[in-house]
């Protein structure tokens, strides 16, 4: 299995650790899930995410190849914007969700998933085969510092991140790449470093009595309640984006066509409906309901099924993710536990308050 | 003066005359987690050993806790409803899960002593 830059920290500070898209990953540490989970949304928490993949699009037709593989205009994008987006199949299904962002006129960095790295950098190497740009996977280090005072942390540590608002970025030094951005609904940011610098960026930012580590465990219940999607869980090539309720990422103009893979697929999909859609779900009892369970109405016709689920530490109580026929009542939901009933009601996302800075 | 045993599954027996009172160990809530919620038996539910008998359930998943004996259940932890962290803070006393009473004592003799169990831990 492989190991991050900072698994012996990991291991130091007393880490469960368990198996994670191929990598050792940190599950929780002795403050627990609970603890870190609200210590991040109280204070800052630092994750390690350098299993996440880095890919850096260069070259004159750069804005063209993202183009072509992400259903957006990169060529309008501003520099240091991060943008929210997709790699699409010809069906318009998810390849992986990922975040673009643009750090010069032809240069822009893409951030995706681990689970997705091999898929992801072979469907973008292929595409790049017809235009003139670079691919490179860059090796580096990951952390994300979240949390009400993670600026202040940071600014504290000597990078100043006080002119970033959400959803852009900076590279203070060569081989650094630090954007406000997250996962899990607080204000925060994600820094990229050198592999050789990361263990001592990290330590040095945990001398600050505000940073907690923060594992894996509170990661997915701190994005659970933001109502943020996990790509495998949430999301899959099944599925498009207008299904996952995540239209909003797509221009208007892109919706009944464009340049991108999948186009013509989501333009005719878009046009006839979904069929499926995504709600939050909380249960109305205090039983957490998980991934996998199936949905059905008062009458017992299945409806669906949970795609995430869990307890909300900050909610106080169970939460789901659900993806449920388009034409469902809203009411009379049930999902299967152990083969117990369990009513479920559908409720805004997200769970808990986004506190971006804006 | 109950005796105590240790299943491979992680979880304690106190064996008092016929009856048996059952959680699970303090090296198993530590593996883990917060716990959120336990789904508990219905009492007067006749269990056999290895069968599912109670759900413990942390943030991020779902575990089985397994009968460790056959036998019937005669009470469960009522405090478990509005606290189930009380088995992540006294697994093996406040945050015990049920009351059984014992169907085969031979079954005990393959269980373990406390020094068995922590050497099986580590």
């Amino acid at each position: 299995m492989k190991k991050t830059p900072l698994h012996e920290l990991h291991a130091e500070s007393g880490s469960k650790f368990g198996p994670f898209a191929g990598y050792d990953m940190p599950l929780f540490y002795p403050l627990g899930i609970m603890k870190e989970h609200q210590h991040t949304r109280g204070h800052a928490g630092l994750f390690d995410i350098s299993h996440m993949v880095h890919i850096d699009v260069s070259g004159p037709q750069a804005a063209d190849l993202i183009a072509r593989a992400s259903p957006f205009d990169p060529a309008s994008q501003d520099q240091g914007s991060c943008k929210y987006t997709f790699f699409l199949n010809e069906n318009a299904g998810i390849i992986d969700d990922l975040i673009v962002t643009r750090l010069g006129d032809a240069r822009f960095r893409i951030v995706a998933n681990a689970g997705c790295a091999e898929k992801d950098i072979a469907h973008i190497s292929k595409l790049a085969e017809e235009y003139d740009a670079d691919i490179e996977v860059l090796e580096c280090g990951f952390v994300a510092l979240q949390g009400p005072e993670a600026e202040k942390v940071l600014c504290d540590a000597g990078i100043d991140v006080s002119q970033l608002v959400f959803m852009t970025a900076m590279e203070p030094e060569s081989g650094w790449f630090v954007s406000r951005t997250g996962y899990t609904g607080e204000d925060g940011f994600e820094i990229a470093l050198p592999v050789a610098e990361t263990e001592a960026f990290a330590r040095k930012l945990l001398s600050d009595e505000r940073v907690e580590l923060i594992g894996l465990g509170a990661r997915d219940s701190l994005r659970l309640e933001a109502g943020l999607s996990l790509y495998g869980q949430d999301l899959d090539e099944e599925t498009s984006p207008h299904e996952a309720g995540l239209i909003w990422a797509i221009p208007k103009e892109l919706r009944s066509g464009g340049a991108y893979l999948g186009a013509d697929a989501f333009a005719r999909k878009f046009a006839e409906g979904r069929k499926r859609k995504r709600v939050g779900l909380k249960p109305k009892e205090a039983k957490p309901v998980r991934a996998g369970a199936t949905l059905a109405d008062s009458e017992g016709n299945e409806i669906g099924s949970i795609t995430s689920g869990g307890f909300g530490p900050t909610v106080g109580g169970p939460v789901a993710l659900g993806m449920i026929s388009a034409d469902a009542g809203e009411n009379g939901i049930f999902a299967d536990v152990r083969g117990k009933q369990v009513e479920m009601e559908i409720v805004p996302l997200p769970f808990a308050p986004h506190h971006y800075k804006k | 003066m109950a005796t105590v045993y240790y299943t491979d599954e992680h979880e304690w027996i106190s064996v008092e005359g016929d009856t048996a009172t059952v959680g699970i160990t303090n090296y198993a809530q530590e593996q883990l987690g917060d716990l959120v919620f336990v789904e508990l038996p219905d009492v007067g539910r006749t269990i056999s050993k290895g069968e599912e008998t109670v759900v413990v359930e942390s943030v991020k998943a779902a575990s089985d806790v397994y009968a460790p004996i056959d036998g019937e259940v005669t009470g469960v932890n009522e405090s478990l409803g509005s606290d189930p962290a009380l088995v992540n803070t006294a697994a093996e006393g406040d945050g015990w899960l049920f009351k059984m009473k014992i169907g085969d004592p031979s079954q005990l003799e393959g269980l373990m002593d406390k020094a068995a169990y922590d050497a099986m831990v580590g």
